[in-house]
């Protein structure tokens, strides 16, 4: 009787401590099968990624696409070239599409605005974005305006 | 000249110990029988070490986390950015006090206990007496002692961490106001599970052998006298804190160093 | 039998191999156990028992576990033929009613007791008392040497007792053997020591408080220590 309910309070306790970690994975770290859906790379090279990092959310119109899975610089051009994984289901991307960094509020995460053009063709696997506005430098900007150079 | 000696020797003494430790750990670690009585060994140990462990971890767990949840908000209120408050509780438990506070009070808590106990059992005969009987302590006594303490850890360590979001949650969303889903979904945003939730799971399993570790050695290598015991249990929860604190460090430089 | 701290416990240990001989053999029914691997040990060992100073009953076992405890290590007898040998085990040292209890609700006599029934659970052919009247009232310490001399005969047993108090264990034992000083000072039936001539043995067998074993410490001059300048 004794050796049952021992053997009944480790079950729980087994069951708790799987329940926690079903909790840390789902409702805390938000991972849902979703997150884990077929993607498509896509490259982006910027002149200043202005504190882009990697994870970094790709968004269009707003709404989360895919998310940014390599750094590295492009050593021909000095250039930061970006690699994002954009959900497979987003498939409609247009070959023109603009990518720009920008930033969540004031000072904010930086992510990677993706506005769409009107071409006809889409974007697929490995293909480049062409046209890329770098983040907005505050520090540049605000040094530019304060000497009197900045075309308002 | 003198102090060379001693020293060399207290070197020497040293790697003594920590090689017949780790001999010890490995037998620890293959000692036990996958039989249903090393089973029934296991569970009933799993209940001494894990399940009389949870009611401090669980206590403590939801306090640290209201303790963190009041802390957050009152910073970052003054930035505006109280929404951070639940990404802010829930990476530190998760990173960090999650698996080290409960080291720590596995070491207070279960590990002093068990050394007591292997130690009180050498100091009465018991594991002599077990040996005579030609059954070995080691696989009767420590194995499955060790195996419910690496088992139990991880578990507890998750526990503590669930418990504590939930803490900070009660204080910040019901308590100072701060909205619901952004507590969640700025957490969301900012926790990996494999960059944050396994490796704060891959620390508390380092601890869980370290700290079990060091706690069946102590109660096994000890002088079998009632102040041998009690110098051993100290020993115990000395020397695992800071096997703990130091393997903290190493471990989050490893692993969250290049961030 | 010997003054305490000369090695006996030692010795009943370098028997039961759990300590190694650093040199010399210990032979046991022709077999050195020093000699075998661990699995062999643990069967060898399975035919000896050992009565500890302490009792050393499991804490956390019940006395009826505690005797079942070998049983179920070394055999796979069914539960319910492990219960009639631990009841008849228990009720030769007359503990039958206290099978329920747990080992910290037993008398110092009582302990022993059992650890003598869980020592004779499995029929061993030699058991190994390690100080068993030491702290024992009386009456426990009559009923000990009367049950060690009755399961000796009865089963047909070799028991080795080592022990420091000479009119009990000199009351039972066919063959006693003083050593101090690391080697043996006298052996014999117990009539043969009491008329020992060696003062060694006079001094231990007669229990007399100065002889070749001093009285004092050794120490300086009495005199000097007294009188003289103190550091």
């Amino acid at each position: 009787m004794y050796q049952r309910s021992v053997e009944l309070a480790v079950g729980v306790f087994m069951l708790l401590g799987m329940g926690a970690l079903i909790f840390l994975a789902l409702q805390v770290s938000g991972l849902t099968t979703d997150s884990q859906k077929e993607s498509y790379r896509v490259y982006a090279q910027f002149d200043d990624l202005g504190g882009l990092s990697l994870r970094g959310r790709v968004s269009l119109a707003g709404v989360t696409v895919g998310k940014v899975s390599a750094i590295s610089l492009d050593k021909k051009s000095y250039s930061a070239l970006v690699e994002m994984e954009i959900y497979s289901d987003v498939d409609n991307l247009t070959a023109d599409s603009v990518a720009s960094i920008q930033t969540s509020g004031l000072l904010g995460d930086k992510y990677v605005a993706i506005s769409v053009g009107a071409d006809e063709e889409y974007l697929t696997d490995g293909d480049t974005i062409f046209d890329t506005q770098s983040a907005l430098n505050l520090e540049k900007l605000i040094g530019a305006f304060a000497s009197g150079q900045a075309k308002l | 000249m003198e102090f060379i000696r001693r020293t060399g020797r207290t070197s020497m003494e040293f790697a003594a110990s920590l090689g017949r430790s780790g001999v010890f750990l490995l037998r620890a670690v293959f000692g036990l029988a996958l039989s249903l009585n090393g089973l029934k060994l296991l569970v009933a140990q799993m209940y001494r070490i894990g399940v009389l462990s949870l009611i401090i971890i669980v206590v403590s767990g939801l306090f640290i986390g209201m303790v963190l949840g009041l802390q957050g908000y009152s910073i970052l209120v003054d930035y505006g950015s109280e929404q951070a408050v639940g990404q802010m509780v829930a990476l530190t438990l998760v990173r960090e006090l999650g698996p080290v506070v409960t080291a720590l009070l596995f070491a207070g808590r279960a590990g002093s206990a068990l050394t007591a106990e292997i130690g009180l059992m050498k100091a009465t005969e018991q594991l002599s007496s077990m040996e005579m009987m030609g059954v070995d302590p080691l696989r009767r006594v420590i194995a499955p002692r060790f195996w419910a303490g690496f088992i139990s850890m991880p578990l507890l360590a998750v526990i503590f961490s669930a418990v504590g979001i939930f803490g900070g949650m009660l204080v910040s969303v019901d308590w100072l106001g701060v909205f619901e889903g952004a507590y969640w979904s700025n957490m969301q945003s900012s926790v990996e599970f494999e960059g944050d939730v396994v490796n704060g799971i891959v620390k508390s399993v380092v601890f869980g052998l370290v700290c079990t570790w060091i706690a069946i050695y102590q109660g096994y290598d000890l002088v079998p006298t009632s102040q041998g015991i009690s110098i051993a249990t100290t020993k115990t929860v000395v020397y695992s804190s800071l096997s703990v604190l130091g393997l903290d460090f190493l471990l989050t430089a490893v692993m969250f160093g290049s961030i | 039998m010997g003054p305490s701290g000369i090695g006996k416990t030692t010795l009943l240990k370098l028997i039961g191999n759990q300590l190694k001989a650093s040199s010399g053999r210990v032979l046991i029914g022709g077999q050195d156990l020093s000699k075998l691997n661990r699995k062999e040990l643990f069967e060898a060992r399975a035919k000896m028992g050992m009565l500890f100073q302490s009792g050393a009953l499991f804490s956390d076992l019940s006395v009826f576990e505690n005797i079942a405890f070998p049983l179920r290590a070394h055999t796979a007898l069914p539960n319910d033929m492990i219960r009639d040998i631990v009841l008849m085990k228990l009720h030769a040292v007359g503990l039958r009613g206290a099978r329920d209890l747990m080992p910290s609700e037993l008398s110092g006599g009582m302990t022993r007791r059992v650890a003598l029934a869980r020592a004779i659970a499995l029929d061993p052919k030699l058991i190994m008392y390690d100080e068993p009247f030491a702290g024992q009232d009386p009456i426990a310490m009559g009923v000990l040497v009367q049950l060690i001399r009755l399961l000796n005969d009865a089963l047909g047993l070799t028991s080795i007792l080592v022990s420091h108090d000479i009119a009990e264990a000199m009351s039972i034992a066919d063959h006693c053997i003083i050593i101090a000083d690391g080697r043996v000072i006298g052996a014999g039936s117990p009539a043969e020591l009491k008329s020992h001539e060696s003062p060694l043995v006079k001094q231990f067998v007669n229990g007399l408080p100065d002889g070749p074993v001093p009285f004092h410490f050794p120490a300086g001059e009495y005199r000097n220590d007294l009188l003289g300048d103190t550091p």
